[in-house]
């Protein structure tokens, strides 16, 4: 009998060996080492969130920083508005409702078409157009109709005098070629294809993987100097942290917990970055236990904001009372905070005629102090802060049931139960403040979703939009946080930090104040068109 | 058998093989429409609202005014009857709608995700088809010893892991412990999709997917293999003093495989459904990733059309593999 070849000796010493090739031929860089860096014109980040489509009319880059768009205005570091595809300053009319804006001469999109008064008016029908369905229409409710001026300036007419319109004009402007032929925005190339005037033009987007851009040398601000970005979408936060631990990326946005030792281990720069970004429990006014003003002021004094940012945001974060942040300083009312005050609660309770029972938890007329509170499930820091929330206010005999549910449970039951909700803008926190908090928006979509009614909120939030200049604008909005401290709708908690790594390969780098954003088109590199590499 | 009924079984084929096609094509277009109408009342019946997708992060400063303006302008309003009866419309002038998720054509979609899916899964199967050959050979051959026992414990094991896991496992291992091979995404960064590229992140992919859908064929294998080495051609051959390898590969194994041959064809759903799994997990662009995106976001068009897709390949799959065996041996009856 012949010797069978087929021995466990002859299969396993070539697998083995061919391993061993596959592994030797694949260069990889070593842990710890940095990727080649070249000449500083090349740059590839990290994101955790990639966005749905590159439409300025569903939202993309609506806060600005968006590289492939411009809008008429933009904001600099110290959030002032600044022109952009304007030429100058808007000019309103007498009873400011009517603003004449130059545009700025030659500008080109990215295609070589000239830019011109025809596609700001058709960007801005296409979003005053229901047939449309633009989703950024709910951020311009008082605009009218818009006219081109002449070859050269565009007019807005609103529905009723906004002295603060030119702050909603920051969205991307298309060309009036892409927006030819009606219909839904949705349908639209430029989902997928961006064509812009921004300093940036889209090489290449592989969903779900990868998005390249490159500079763009006819840019009306000065071509940039870093010539080629490369995002890399990588969703989950652990596997982001150990890529650019490993030296794969220029930077990236990380979680505060992970972003320190990543920053220790790479190499990399940590910016944190304050911002608007609140964190909120809306509470329902059609349950009588929420609706009474002695528990809302016992809760809002029941809450130890800042002991749940040390441990729940790793530090990375601000207290919240209402949703102007402190990193605002013109507009913040400093007087209008609730101090972490557990007797004062007790007390407020007591003289309400909320009595404690034997195990510490307060009844009114038979009826227990108690409400349930939903959170999205998939948000762990909402999780958490609903959380500490509840055990922060079972101390001064509310009891709080939670739960994690996903938004399509959330939604129908907003108007009866609590809700751990999110948002902010750093630019018009005032606007902000009137959709969340103003009786005209009850239960509109997620706005007020409590159903909030305080009639002095609702008088300094419109004296605020409809104010004539910016001084009186603050003013205005000074006296909607003391009236809304007087009488609370909701228990605000606090303003998230933003934590990125970033390569220290450039300058240009400037902080800034961030609106509720999610990835690397803000950051360090909002400004990334302005950067230089370092020599 | 004698010589005239063989000619005549072989003149015979063809007309069977056809009228086989035939009929299964024809019993085909109505269950993947079923299947299609079935997908649509599922997703009315889900509680997630398409217009929600569409507004992303805007849903939360959106007026219901402006929402309910929205959901007209997409046709999302009327019920799912309405839908359904709009998309059917379109299917008919070739015309496959636009993905709300993806904000593009669902054709554009399809055409750009399905090649990688592809690839992907042809790889994992032949993957998967070496080695359960191969293992599933060795382990019935050399029955009962160190080597069976142990493929078979590691077998069962693995059957009851989802693919997930698996792949979660092995970037853990190619991330961090032993970095040889990349993890994630089509190409490294901002590289071109060359040949180079690609496979070399194809590697990891295809190996997991492979690995998860090999036990069972393993297993099959070794139990087809272990019941036709007792058959008597078998026997015949060991008497007539043929070496034990060119028994076992020559005579027993073609029998064992013909079963086999139609489970694969049967079991294609797993391999969808891996794909799902595996694509997302690796960031790989492929259009079993899709699925997921236009479930959660209940994009009516996508989801229909991709429902019909792995109908279709389902039904193709096995139509092929009921072709193979009819073609392989002449026992079975072309008829049934």
């Amino acid at each position: 009998m012949c010797h069978s070849v087929i021995t466990l000796r002859n299969i396993a010493v070539p697998l083995l060996t061919g391993l061993l090739l596959a592994g030797c031929s694949a260069p990889t860089p070593a842990p710890g080492e940095a990727a080649a860096e070249g000449d500083g014109t090349t740059m590839t980040l990290a994101d955790g969130y990639e966005p749905d489509d590159l439409n300025p009319l569903l939202g993309y880059g609506s806060e600005g920083a968006s590289k492939f768009y411009d809008g008429l205005f933009s904001r600099d570091a110290e959030r002032a508005l600044q022109p952009a595809l304007a030429a100058d300053v808007a000019v309103p009319s007498a009873d400011q409702r009517s603003w004449t804006v130059p545009l700025r001469p030659g500008v080109t999109f990215h295609d070589g078409s000239a830019f011109g008064p025809e596609d700001v008016v058709a960007t801005y029908s296409a979003v005053l157009d229901p047939d449309r369905a633009a989703t950024i229409r709910s951020g311009v409710p008082m605009l009218d109709a818009v006219e081109a001026v002449g070859p050269d300036a565009v007019r807005f007419d609103l529905a009723y005098p906004y002295g603060a319109f030119p702050e909603r004009l920051t969205a991307g402007i298309l060309p009036s070629e892409v927006l030819d032929g009606g219909g839904p925005v949705a349908d639209l190339p430029v989902n997928t294809e961006a064509l812009g005037t921004g300093p940036y033009r889209l090489v290449e987007w592989r969903r779900g993987d990868t998005m390249i851009m490159e500079a763009n040398d006819g840019y009306w601000g000065g071509a940039p100097a870093v010539k080629r970005v490369t995002v890399v979408f990588a969703a989950d936060d652990n596997t982001r942290a150990q890529r650019t631990a490993a030296g794969e990326f220029d930077g990236t946005v990380l979680p505060p917990a992970l972003a320190r030792p990543v920053a220790e281990q790479s190499g990399l720069t940590l910016r944190e970055h304050a911002s608007a970004d609140y964190r909120t429990i809306a509470l329902p006014f059609a349950d009588p236990v929420t609706a009474d003003p002695a528990i809302r002021a016992a809760l809002n004094r029941s809450v130890d904001r800042e002991g749940m940012i040390e441990a729940l945001l790793a530090g990375q974060g601000e207290p919240a009372h209402h949703p102007i942040p402190g990193v605002l300083p013109e507009q913040v009312e400093p007087s209008a905070t609730f101090t972490h005050d557990p007797a004062g609660a007790a007390r407020i309770l007591d003289e309400a005629g909320w009595v404690a029972g034997p195990d510490g938890m307060r009844a009114r007329d038979g009826r227990p102090a108690g409400f349930t509170l939903m959170y999205p499930a998939t948000d762990t820091v909402r999780r958490d802060l609903a959380q500490a929330f509840a055990s922060d206010v079972r101390a001064a005999g509310i009891d709080v049931r939670l739960e994690g549910l996903g938004w399509e449970a959330i939604e129908p039951r907003m108007g009866q139960d609590a809700l751990v909700l999110g948002g902010g803008d750093p630019f018009d926190p005032g606007f902000k403040a009137w959709q969340l908090l103003h009786s005209a928006n009850a239960a509109d979509g997620f706005n007020n979703p409590g159903s909030y009614r305080n009639p002095q909120v609702d008088a300094a939030l419109d004296a605020a939009l409809r104010a004539p200049d910016e001084a009186t604008r603050q003013e205005r909005i000074k006296d909607f946080q003391r009236a809304y401290v007087a009488d609370p709708g909701m228990v605000f908690l606090a303003f998230l930090g933003h934590s990125y790594v970033s390569r220290d390969g450039w300058d240009g780098y400037v902080e800034v104040v961030e609106p509720h954003t999610h990835g690397v088109t803000w950051g360090p590199w909002w400004n990334l068109e302005d950067w230089t590499p370092r020599r | 058998m004698t010589a005239p009924e063989a000619a005549t079984g072989h003149r015979g084929r063809g007309p069977a093989v056809a009228r086989l096609v035939g009929l299964r094509v024809l019993l085909g277009v109505p269950t993947v429409l079923v299947v299609a109408v079935g997908v649509f009342l599922l997703a009315a019946a889900s509680p997630f609202r398409p217009v929600y997708q569409y507004f992303g992060v805007g849903i939360f400063s959106a007026s219901d005014a402006d929402i309910a303006a929205a959901e007209r302008a997409l046709g999302l309003d009327g019920g799912v009857w309405v839908q359904l009866g709009r998309w059917l419309g379109g299917l008919l002038t070739g015309d496959l709608g636009q993905s709300l998720s993806m904000r593009q054509p669902v054709a554009q979609v399809i055409a750009e995700r399905l090649p990688w899916t592809l690839l992907l899964v042809t790889c994992a199967l032949l993957v998967s088809l070496v080695l359960a050959l191969v293992a599933g050979a060795v382990a019935a051959w050399r029955q009962g010893g160190w080597f069976d026992r142990t493929v078979t414990a590691v077998g069962h094991t693995l059957e009851g892991l989802p693919p997930f896991v698996l792949a979660l496992g092995a970037i853990a291992v190619f991330a961090v412990a032993w970095p040889v091979l990349p993890v994630a995404g089509l190409t490294d960064a901002g590289a071109a999709p060359t040949v180079e590229q690609v496979s070399r992140h194809l590697v990891l992919p295809a190996l997991v997917l492979g690995v998860s859908q090999t036990p069972w064929l393993l297993l099959h294998v070794r139990a087809s293999l272990i019941s036709s080495l007792d058959d008597d051609h078998v026997t015949g051959a060991r008497a007539r003093g043929l070496p034990e390898p060119v028994v076992v590969l020559r005579h027993a194994l073609p029998t064992a495989l013909l079963p086999f041959v139609t489970v694969l064809g049967n079991r294609l759903p797993e391999l969808v459904t891996g794909a799902v799994l595996v694509e997302t997990v690796f960031s790989w662009p492929g259009i079993a990733a899709a699925v997921v995106t236009a479930a959660l976001a209940v994009d009516f068009p996508l989801l229909a059309a991709l429902t019909l897709l792995s109908a279709v390949a389902v039904l193709a799959g096995s139509l092929v593999a009921d072709l193979t065996v009819l073609l392989l041996d002449p026992r079975v009856d072309p008829d049934v």
